[in-house]
């Protein structure tokens, strides 16, 4: 048996056959033309064929992925016939003589050169476009066949690293599973693995040998393991995960549209926690009800300076606008503690958990507040909003948030911008004090979110970044829970709604307890939205109520 | 000769596929447009050279539009830029 270990890129478990892609090697050969018109019109020629490839490969990526797979080969169409690129050619072709395919390697490299030494690694990444069109039209120049895999059976592919086209070219049926030698994380192979669900291991570099080519190999996309001849027990392991992975994802699947309604017939709400935009697809994908918490600190943290109020309204109108009309609760900025932004030049803290952060900062620095404010109540528009504030411990913040929520909709009016005027306000429960005070706060709001993380860390005085503390941390704590229970009884009181947007939401272990405190929604994170389905909707709430309640505000220490 | 200054908000920057659309769009009209960025100017029907420029999200680019239809094209081509980058 040999081990080998990759990084695991797209997941899934596959069994069979190594074989080593097939590539045609397009050797040019270089020389100097002496119609150079005649050779220019072999280019043209050559580039159209190209193009019309591109074209199919766009529609066959669109019909097996979706439109992002084909947008991929649209690109690569619109390179093919770029400007800059056919001028380059061209001058190559004409001024210097030479032949069709020395000028296109030639311009590839230049292009590929450029793009390599830019700052930007999307668009270094691009230099593998500009050699993958390259190489098409070479090919086409020199009549090679694009390779592929000459297999009766089902292989797992291993290859140095494909190209996207290669990827897509390739016949499904007769693939389990990639494995390259080289490759990144976000290169389109691996993208282009995960869209069509096949598992993929990259990065394995020379501990794969040519010769192993044939031998029967199992790859885990979700360990990164490549095991070839494996023994019996590491064969039974893997072939049993495989079998129950592809059990749970069918049983997923079917999930998807149905309610999230226990056995006895009470409903709540499942939510996402997402970090940007390019979330939203697998909040969809994942049949959420809506987003429970967007943490808008990414556009923070991803700028050099404080975003401006056009890149947040950008940002902010794009996830509303992409989730089709679902509620989007966006937590207003919430950096400090063991999230810090150079720019805020925020002096160093004794106690930063207990210091400048989250709403703290807002408050005392209204203009960036301010600002992501108007950004806010502009998208609002744009589908149905929340705003959420972090780490409350008083009445008076939220009554002076909510005085700047009014001073932003007056200068809105006043210039004639548009907002919604149904937009909810809610703040997080994170400290005891906003456990205490919930009564009063709930008066001030439209819903609390707890967040368990700050919360536990918070309630039980215990750092959760500090490793020595492990068994001291404890989120399912009694105190925690009983915490939960009281702002949930204190929202449904005075009819606001309560949701859990902390780690602990996915917690299947608590989920009946969360049903039978009574809590409205739990926001979790995308992949965890159809098993806390299932689970909710395994769950009879009547049967385990009183007793769950009961022990959570019993005095029996013997519990 | 027509203008006007856009500041980039997408994440990205000027990337590929929707410098890509905006080739084809440009080529709707007999105008000449070009995207320049502090001293660097390019042809904006240069796909490459575009791309080449790096331009980054919070860049502000100047876009020229000069020649018959330049301001049909000028507005189409804000637009664009709005609703792309």
């Amino acid at each position: 048996m040999i081990l080998i270990q990759g990084k695991g890129v797209s997941n899934g478990v596959a069994i069979g056959p190594l074989y080593y892609y097939q590539r045609a090697k397009a050797s040019i050969t270089r020389y100097e033309v002496t119609d150079a018109e005649a050779e220019w019109a072999r280019f043209k020629e050559a580039q159209a064929k190209a193009i019309e490839q591109l074209g199919e490969l766009a529609e066959k990526a669109r019909e097996e992925a979706g439109d992002e797979a084909a947008l991929l080969f649209e690109t690569h169409q619109m390179m093919a016939e770029d400007l800059e690129y056919e001028e380059t050619i061209q001058s190559a072709i004409q001024d210097m003589k030479l032949n069709a395919e020395a000028a296109v390697t030639d311009t590839a490299a230049q292009f590929a050169e450029m793009f390599a030494s830019m700052e930007d690694a999307y668009f270094q990444a691009r230099a593998a476009d500009v050699k993958d069109v390259s190489s098409r039209i070479i090919s086409v120049l020199t009549g090679v066949v694009q390779g592929g895999i000459n297999s009766p059976v089902p292989v797992i592919l291993a290859a140095d690293d494909l190209a996207p086209s290669e990827t897509v070219q390739l016949d499904k049926s007769k693939i389990l599973g990639f494995v390259t030698e080289g490759g990144s994380g976000s290169s389109h192979t691996a993208i282009l693995a995960r869209t069509m669900g096949i598992p993929a291991i990259i990065g394995v570099g020379d501990q794969l040998k040519p010769e192993y080519e044939g031998k029967e190999v199992i790859i885990d996309g979700s360990t990164g393991n490549v095991t070839i001849d494996a023994d019996e027990d590491a064969r039974a392991h893997l072939i049993k995960k495989m079998e129950d992975q592809k059990k749970m994802r069918e049983m997923l699947e079917q999930l998807k549209g149905l309610p999230n309604r226990t056995l006895d017939g009470q409903e709540i709400r499942v939510y996402c926690n997402i970090g940007g935009p390019d979330d939203v697809p697998a909040v969809l994908g994942n049949d959420a009800g809506g987003v429970g918490l967007f943490r808008s600190e990414f556009l923070y943290l991803n700028c050099d300076d404080y975003p401006s109020e056009e890149i947040q309204f950008e940002a902010y109108k794009k996830v509303l606008s992409d989730i089709g009309g679902k509620e989007v609760v966006i937590r207003t900025l919430d950096i400090g503690a063991d999230k810090q932004i150079g720019y805020f030049n925020l002096p160093d803290e004794e106690n930063p958990a207990l210091g400048n952060r989250a709403l703290r900062i807002c408050l005392n620095r209204p203009e960036i507040f301010h600002t992501q404010l108007r950004a806010l109540f502009r998208a609002s528009v744009f589908g149905k909003l929340g705003i959420m504030f972090p780490m409350v411990t008083s009445v008076w913040e939220v009554k002076e948030a909510k005085k700047m929520c009014e001073r932003v909709k007056e200068e809105l009016t006043k210039e004639g911008i548009p907002f919604s005027e149904d937009i909810e306000i809610g703040i997080m429960i994170e400290t005891p004090a906003a456990v205490l005070m919930s009564d009063r706060l709930a008066k001030e709001v439209d819903f609390f979110s707890c967040g368990t993380n700050d919360l536990t860390q918070y309630t039980l005085a215990c750092d959760r970044q500090n490793a020595d503390l492990g068994r001291f941390y404890n989120p399912h704590h009694p105190a925690v829970l009983r915490a939960l229970k009281i702002v949930c009884d204190n929202a449904h009181k005075n009819g606001i709604w309560v949701g859990i947007c902390g780690e602990l939401g996915a917690d299947l272990a608590l989920t009946e307890t969360f049903l039978s405190i009574g809590i409205d929604e739990l926001s979790v994170s995308p992949r965890s939205v159809l098993p806390l389905r299932q689970k909710i909707r395994e769950t009879d709430v009547s049967k385990v109520k009183e007793k769950l309640l009961a022990d959570l505000l019993s005095d029996d220490n013997t519990i | 000769m027509k203008s006007f200054e856009y500041t980039i908000t997408d994440p990205v920057g000027i990337h590929a596929r929707p410098a890509g659309l905006l080739v084809k769009e440009i080529k709707k009209y007999t105008s000449a447009v070009t995207v320049a960025k502090g001293e660097k100017e390019v042809n904006a029907l240069k796909l490459m050279a575009l791309m080449g420029m790096g331009i980054k999200q919070g860049d502000t680019v100047k876009v020229t539009i000069d020649g018959a239809d330049e301001d049909t094209a000028a507005a189409a081509i804000e637009e664009f830029f709005k609703a792309n980058f």
